[in-house]
């Protein structure tokens, strides 16, 4: 695997979209290359060279290009956008959209992303190491397909809507989290390992919620239906079990009512 | 002498109210009286008669006072700014009518700017949940001629659309309602006990932030099932009878406003009451409207949506329309720091927006288009009044539900004003030449 390493040198006045950095596009490319792809501030492209530093090379394919991404980027948006193999490793906080879309391979955030990290992810691996912002592993803005694969892992906390029309793949947040999560969901599975707020699960249609710690306020709309033993990420234990949404619509398999499940650590 | 001048329609809030008669002076020039009207209305007419208007523009000097220019000079302003600028927002667009609206969306194609109306701090989130699952929805006319049960959830119309009940919701005779408010069910749910919860039938008093959770107990409800013994405050009991209420008419209203769809829970929370309203379709008609504010808030949308494909916060900066709120929406924009140049039209953002937000506008090179002086007249470095929308200009507007009204000119705007869309021309044409494309 060859290795490329982008370093920040002149910090943008707006915020950057560089949605060209991702192992798919840098592929096949010597340096000098990837420093001449486009980037936007507001309304003026520029390069990557311009606010980058670009060293390294990149391997012939995604899959064997590995991208470190170095200084302050807290005002980059999309790193990672749509890639589909590689690895990506970005040192410091990154902002919105980090591997939104992303289909395949790995990134690892050592710092904190901000909001839309992950949207509509079909395959991959998402690790931050810091928090994470609103809409983690979300659908776009009005579409009813959310995250449908992969692994977003995060060590701190998350913000609000994770998970929202979430089809599959797996989401888990050590910390705590805000307000809705795994809202619409038909199907996927959410752990968390801290605290939720409230509107946990709304309109939930299939799919599974681990809460290890409190939930401020259940929703209404999720009815009690016993207790079992469960083995959660390693962690066993006894969680309270709850069905729902009864409120939303429900498929039928053979004859059963298919609900989305709530479990909540006692 | 005075002439009568009928079926006026006032340009104040989304009720758009088209019945109204101003008696102004044979020269068409002053306004002496507005009848029909309610208090807010009225003072809006009355408003663009003060001795004290500003009726030129004024630009900001270094030491903080004013100098007044020409329309000319303010429109080259203007175009230059929009010219220099990377990521200039171009906010408000609600007190306006649509062709100035349309007028405006041709700068920002030319300045590759952000536009944003004011749904962002009030019914986007209504727009988000639209596109989400869709609105089963009327006009006002269907609601005087059939609604027999009406719900007013976090909106308060007594004092926000003072002449929506008399004139639609609760008190006409229509076709089916022949007995008035005699034959209508009224259901309001607020935290606070409103002037328009104290006529209700039942009141559900929500507790604060938990509209979302009282949504979702009225699906369970709807189907009979499981609720735990209080919901968001209110009892299970009120609940299921204020479900069957709902269930029993003939045809039935949900009207919401900001206390839903500012408050927690936001585009979800009428999410679920659009989810409510197509369950109760399964027993009598149902449909669900929001109470837009701005008289032609509604139109911003309609416009930017038929030019764009998006009602809001649309990004133009890449040549292509994108709209994402939480990132190309006005506060986010402002608040992080990512626009450099401000234009207001049609909309008070220095009252309305968060302090920072404020203090930004105040920082960059900016434009406020507005009749009155605001506090975002206040803040920017050139303020450029312009004649009265639905008073000294006509045009298109839309109601709050959607259905276009043609508003009319009812008197002269004072000697040599221009309107928001004479003046957009200018700019238009100016910013054309400067981006070589006249
Ligand atoms: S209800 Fe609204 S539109 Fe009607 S007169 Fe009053 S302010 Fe004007």
């Amino acid at each position: 695997m060859e290795t490329i390493t982008i370093t920040m040198k002149n910090q943008p006045a707006l915020y950057l979209e560089a949605d060209c950095v991702s192992p798919d596009a840098f592929a096949g490319m010597t340096a000098a290359q990837i420093a001449e792809l486009s980037v936007y501030e507001g309304n003026v492209t520029g390069t990557l060279g311009k606010y980058f530093d670009v060293t390294g090379s990149a391997g012939t394919t995604a899959a064997d290009t590995k991208i470190i991404v170095r200084g302050d980027v807290k005002k980059v948006k999309y790193l990672g956008m749509k890639m589909s193999a590689g690895e990506m490793v970005i040192e410091g906080d990154a902002d919105m959209y980090v591997g939104a879309w992303m289909t395949g391979g790995k990134i690892l955030a050592k710092g904190s992303v901000d909001a839309f990290a992950a949207t509509a992810m079909k395959g991959g691996e998402l690790t931050i190491e810091g928090n994470a912002g609103n809409y983690l592993g979300a659908a776009y803005r009005g579409d009813w397909r959310g995250m449908s694969g992969g692994k977003i892992s995060v060590k701190g906390n998350a913000g609000s809507d994770i998970g929202m029309y979430m089809l599959g793949g797996e989401i888990v947040i050590n910390g705590n989290i805000d307000v809705h999560v795994a809202t619409h969901a038909e199907g996927g599975k959410v752990v968390i390992k801290g605290d939720a707020k409230s509107k946990v699960g709304g309109q939930m249609v299939e799919g599974d919620i681990y809460i290890f710690g409190s939930i401020d306020i259940m929703m209404p709309g999720f009815k009690p239906a016993g207790e079992v033993e469960l083995e959660v990420e390693g962690t066993k234990g006894k969680f309270a079990h709850f069905i729902g949404d009864m409120g939303e619509r429900h498929k039928k398999k053979k004859g059963q009512v298919i609900y989305a499940n709530l479990y909540k650590k006692i | 002498m005075t002439k009568i001048v009928t079926d006026v329609i006032c340009p104040f809030c989304g009720t758009l109210c088209d019945d109204l008669e101003v008696a102004a002076t044979d020269d068409g020039k002053k306004i002496i009286e507005v009848y029909n009207a309610c208090v807010i209305g009225t003072e809006k007419f009355l408003h663009s008669q003060a001795s004290d208007r500003v009726t030129r523009p004024r630009l900001m000097q270094a030491d903080g006072s004013y100098k007044e220019i020409s329309y000319d000079e303010a429109a080259e302003y203007t175009a230059q700014m929009m010219a220099k600028a990377k990521k200039p927002l171009m906010y408000g667009w609600s007190s306006t009518n649509c062709e100035a609206q349309s007028m405006g969306h041709e700068i920002a194609e030319l300045a590759k700017a952000c536009v944003d109306n004011t749904a962002a701090v009030c019914h986007g989130t209504t727009l988000i949940a639209v596109q989400d699952i869709g609105l089963p929805t009327c006009t006002l006319g269907e609601v005087k001629n059939r609604a027999d049960r009406i719900v007013f959830w976090g909106c308060n119309p007594a004092h926000a659309h003072p002449r929506h009940m008399s004139r639609y919701s609760i008190f006409p005779r229509g076709f089916f309602t022949g007995k008035g408010h005699k034959n209508r069910k009224l259901v309001v749910v607020d935290p606070r006990p409103t002037d328009t919860a104290k006529m209700a039938d039942i009141h559900l008093q929500v507790t604060q932030g938990q509209d979302y959770e009282l949504l979702n107990a009225f699906r369970v409800a709807l189907k009979g099932e499981w609720l735990p013994d209080v919901v968001a405050g209110i009892p299970k009991e009120k609940i299921y009878e204020a479900a069957d209420i709902l269930k029993s008419g003939r045809f039935g209203i949900i009207f919401f406003g900001m206390g839903v769809t500012q408050s927690l829970g936001k585009n979800h929370n009428i999410d679920e009451a659009i989810a409510v309203t197509k369950d109760l379709n399964d027993y009598t008609k149902f449909s669900i409207m929001p109470m837009r504010g701005h008289y032609n808030v509604t139109g911003s949308g309609e416009v930017m949506a038929w030019q764009f494909g998006y009602p809001y916060s649309v990004d133009l900066t890449r040549g292509f329309a994108r709209y994402n709120p939480g990132d190309t929406s006005s506060i986010d924009l402002l608040s992080r720091g990512d626009v450099d140049a401000m234009f207001t039209i049609g909309s008070d953002p220095g009252a309305h927006f968060p302090f920072n937000c404020v203090k930004k506008i105040s920082e960059l090179p900016s434009v406020c288009i507005d009749p009155h002086l605001t506090p975002t007249s206040g803040v920017s470095k050139l303020h450029v009044p312009v004649a009265f929308n639905g008073v000294e200009a006509g045009g298109s507007c839309y109601r709050m539900d959607n259905v276009p009204i043609d508003c009319r000119k009812v008197v002269e705007p004072p000697e040599g004003m221009l309107t928001d869309e004479q003046f957009l021309i200018m700019v238009r044409d100016r910013l054309k030449k400067m981006k070589g494309v006249a």
